[in-house]
C-alpha cells in the first residue's frame, strides 16, 4: 500500500467519503421500506387479535376481517369506562405507559407483572357488535423468565369465561417457556372461567403443575416453571381491579365496577405478591 | 500458498479450509440461530450475501484505504450492508425478522466477514474477493444447514418445520430431546462435525503443541 494513502489528508477524505457513501445507502433502505415494514406490522398486530378471537385463517385478507369484525376502543383502567380521549385506531398504550403524564409508577408489591408503569388508559378490542360484544379482547403483558412477553387474551362477552389466549412477542426458551406458542397449550384455555365466585374481585385463573381439573385451572408449560409464573402473574395483574377488573366488571352479572373499585382499596394491604 | 482460483476460492472453504470447522471462526451465531432449519437458510443467505458484497467493496477501494483505519473501514462497509439486509428481512420477510431478532444485527460481529475483508480482500481483486465471499458464506451456510438439521430433527422432530417425527406432546411416538433446543447443543455437533470433517482430511489436524513424556515407570521413581 502507498504510503501517500495514510497521510492525515487522505485518511479524512476517505473517513468523511465512506461516511457519506454509507449512510445515504442505509438512509435511504430505511426510508425506501418504512411504510413496507409499518404494513407488515400492523398486519401482524391485527393477525394475532383475530387469532386470538379464533377469527383467524391463513391466507385470509387480514385488513378486511379485521375492520369488519373487530372494533377498538379506549378504555380508562380506573374507571373501568371508555373514553374518547384518543382515537383509538392510533392510541398507543406502550407509548403511553413512558409518558408520566399518561402512566403510573407501580410500587413493587403490587407490581407482580414487572411492568414498572402502567398506563391509565389502555386499548380494548371488541369482536362483533361494540355495544354488545361476544368478545373482549385485552391486551396483556408481563415478565417472563427471560423477558417482556407480549399477548392478548380473548374473554366472551359475559367478562368471565376465556376464549383464548395468544403472546406475538416473547423471548422464552424455544421448546420449554416458547411452549406458550403450542396451539395444543393454548387451546386448553377455552372456556376456562378468570373468577371462580361470581362476585369475586381477584382472578382465580392458574397454571398448575400436574393435572388442572377445575374450571380456573389450566395446565402449566411442562418444564418452564417461571414462564408459567409469569403467565400467571401477568393475568393476576390485568384482571385484577389495577388492570382490566373494573372493565370486565360491566359485562360481568352479579358485579359493577364501582363495587370492583371499593373492594379493591379495601383489600390493597392484605393482597400478597 | 498458490495464487488463488476463482473456482478455488469458491469451493475450499466448504469443506477444506471451512470457516467455522477449521478456523473455528463466527461459532456464535452458529449455535444461536440453528434451533430451525429455515431460519438458519435464512440467516446463511444473509451471511452470504453481506460476505460476498463487503469483500467486493473492501476490494474495490482497496488502494484508497489509508491502511491507519483501515479495520473502521471495513466495519463501515460490513455494518451498512448488515443494515440493509435487516431493513429488507424487516420489509420482506417479517416473520423471519422476527425469529432472527438480534442475530441479523450481530452479523456485523460476525469474525468471518471481518476475516475475509481483512485476510483476503484487501489483497486481491474485486472478483475473485466477490467470490471468496460467497465461498465463505457457503462454507458457513453449510454447518448451519447440518447443525440445524440435526437440531430441528430430534429437538422438535420436524425438517423446514414439517414434521418427520410425531412428538409425544402432539399425540406421537417422539420424546423430543430438549437439550438439542438450547444453544449448547450446537457445540457438540459442530465438534462431531469437526471430528468427522478432520478424519476425511487428515491434513486438516494441528500438530500438537508439545509431546508429553512417558511415565516415569515405578522403579526409578524409587
Amino acid at each position: 500500500m502507498a504510503q501517500s494513502n495514510n497521510s492525515i489528508k487522505k485518511i479524512l477524505t476517505v473517513a468523511f467519503a465512506l461516511c457519506i457513501v454509507c449512510s445515504i445507502i442505509v438512509s435511504t433502505a430505511a426510508v425506501a421500506l418504512r411504510s413496507k415494514q409499518q404494513l407488515n406490522q400492523e398486519l401482524d398486530r391485527k393477525s394475532n387479535i383475530l387469532a386470538v378471537a379464533d377469527l383467524y385463517e391463513p391466507g385470509m385478507d387480514i385488513e378486511e376481517a379485521y375492520s369488519e369484525q373487530i372494533t377498538p376502543r379506549v378504555v380508562d383502567l380506573n374507571s373501568g369506562e371508555y373514553s374518547d380521549e384518543y382515537d383509538p385506531q392510533s392510541y398507543d398504550s406502550f407509548q403511553a405507559a413512558k409518558d408520566p403524564a399518561q402512566s403510573r409508577t407501580l410500587s413493587g408489591e403490587k407490581d407482580i407483572a414487572g411492568l414498572s408503569r402502567l398506563e391509565n388508559q389502555s386499548t380494548v378490542y371488541l369482536v362483533g357488535d361494540p355495544d354488545d360484544p361476544q368478545q373482549l379482547i385485552l391486551p396483556i403483558r408481563g415478565q417472563g423468565l427471560w423477558g417482556l412477553m407480549r399477548g392478548y387474551l380473548s374473554v366472551q362477552g359475559d367478562g368471565n369465561t376465556i376464549n383464548g389466549i395468544t403472546y406475538y412477542s416473547h423471548s422464552e426458551t424455544p421448546g420449554l417457556g416458547g411452549e406458550v406458542d403450542n396451539p395444543r397449550w393454548k387451546a386448553q384455555w377455552e372456556g376456562k372461567e378468570i373468577f371462580a365466585e361470581d362476585d369475586s374481585v381477584q382472578p382465580d385463573i392458574l397454571l398448575v403443575k400436574g393435572n388442572a381439573s377445575g374450571e380456573t385451572e389450566v395446565d402449566a408449560l411442562s418444564g418452564a416453571t417461571l414462564t408459567s409464573k409469569g403467565v400467571t402473574n401477568m393475568l393476576h395483574f390485568w384482571l385484577s381491579p389495577q388492570g382490566f377488573g373494573e372493565y370486565l366488571a360491566k359485562f360481568r352479572k352479579d358485579i359493577s365496577p364501582s363495587e370492583v373499585q371499593g373492594m379493591a382499596t379495601a383489600s390493597d394491604d392484605t393482597e400478597g405478591a | 500458498m498458490s495464487a488463488p482460483t476463482p473456482k478455488g476460492v469458491l469451493t475450499t472453504p466448504i469443506f477444506k479450509n471451512n470457516p467455522i470447522a477449521l478456523q473455528i471462526l463466527g461459532i456464535c451465531s452458529a449455535l444461536a440461530v440453528t434451533s430451525s432449519m429455515s431460519v438458519s437458510l435464512v440467516m446463511a443467505m444473509a451471511v452470504i450475501f453481506v460476505t460476498a458484497l463487503s469483500n467486493l467493496f473492501v476490494s474495490l477501494l482497496r488502494h484508497q484505504i489509508p491502511s491507519a483505519i483501515r479495520i473502521i473501514v471495513q466495519m463501515t462497509i460490513i455494518a451498512s450492508l448488515v443494515i440493509v439486509v435487516d431493513q429488507i428481512l424487516k420489509a420482506y420477510a417479517y416473520e423471519m425478522s422476527k425469529q432472527l431478532s438480534v442475530f441479523v444485527g450481530l452479523i456485523i460481529t460476525n469474525c468471518i466477514v471481518m476475516g475475509r475483508a481483512e485476510g483476503f480482500a484487501m489483497q486481491n481483486p474485486p472478483m475473485l474477493s466477490f467470490l471468496d465471499g460467497i465461498g465463505n458464506g457457503l462454507g458457513y451456510g453449510f454447518i448451519l444447514m447440518v447443525v440445524s438439521f440435526f437440531r430441528e430433527l430430534l429437538g422438535s422432530g420436524s425438517v423446514f418445520g414439517f414434521t418427520v417425527l410425531q412428538p409425544v406432546q402432539d399425540g406421537g411416538w417422539y420424546v423430543p430431546n430438549g437439550l438439542l433446543l438450547l444453544p449448547p447443543s450446537a457445540f457438540f455437533i459442530i465438534g462431531l462435525i469437526i471430528w468427522v470433517l478432520r478424519a476425511l482430511n487428515p491434513e486438516q489436524v494441528e500438530e500438537n503443541e508439545f509431546t508429553m513424556k512417558a511415565n516415569t515407570q515405578p522403579k526409578e521413581a524409587v
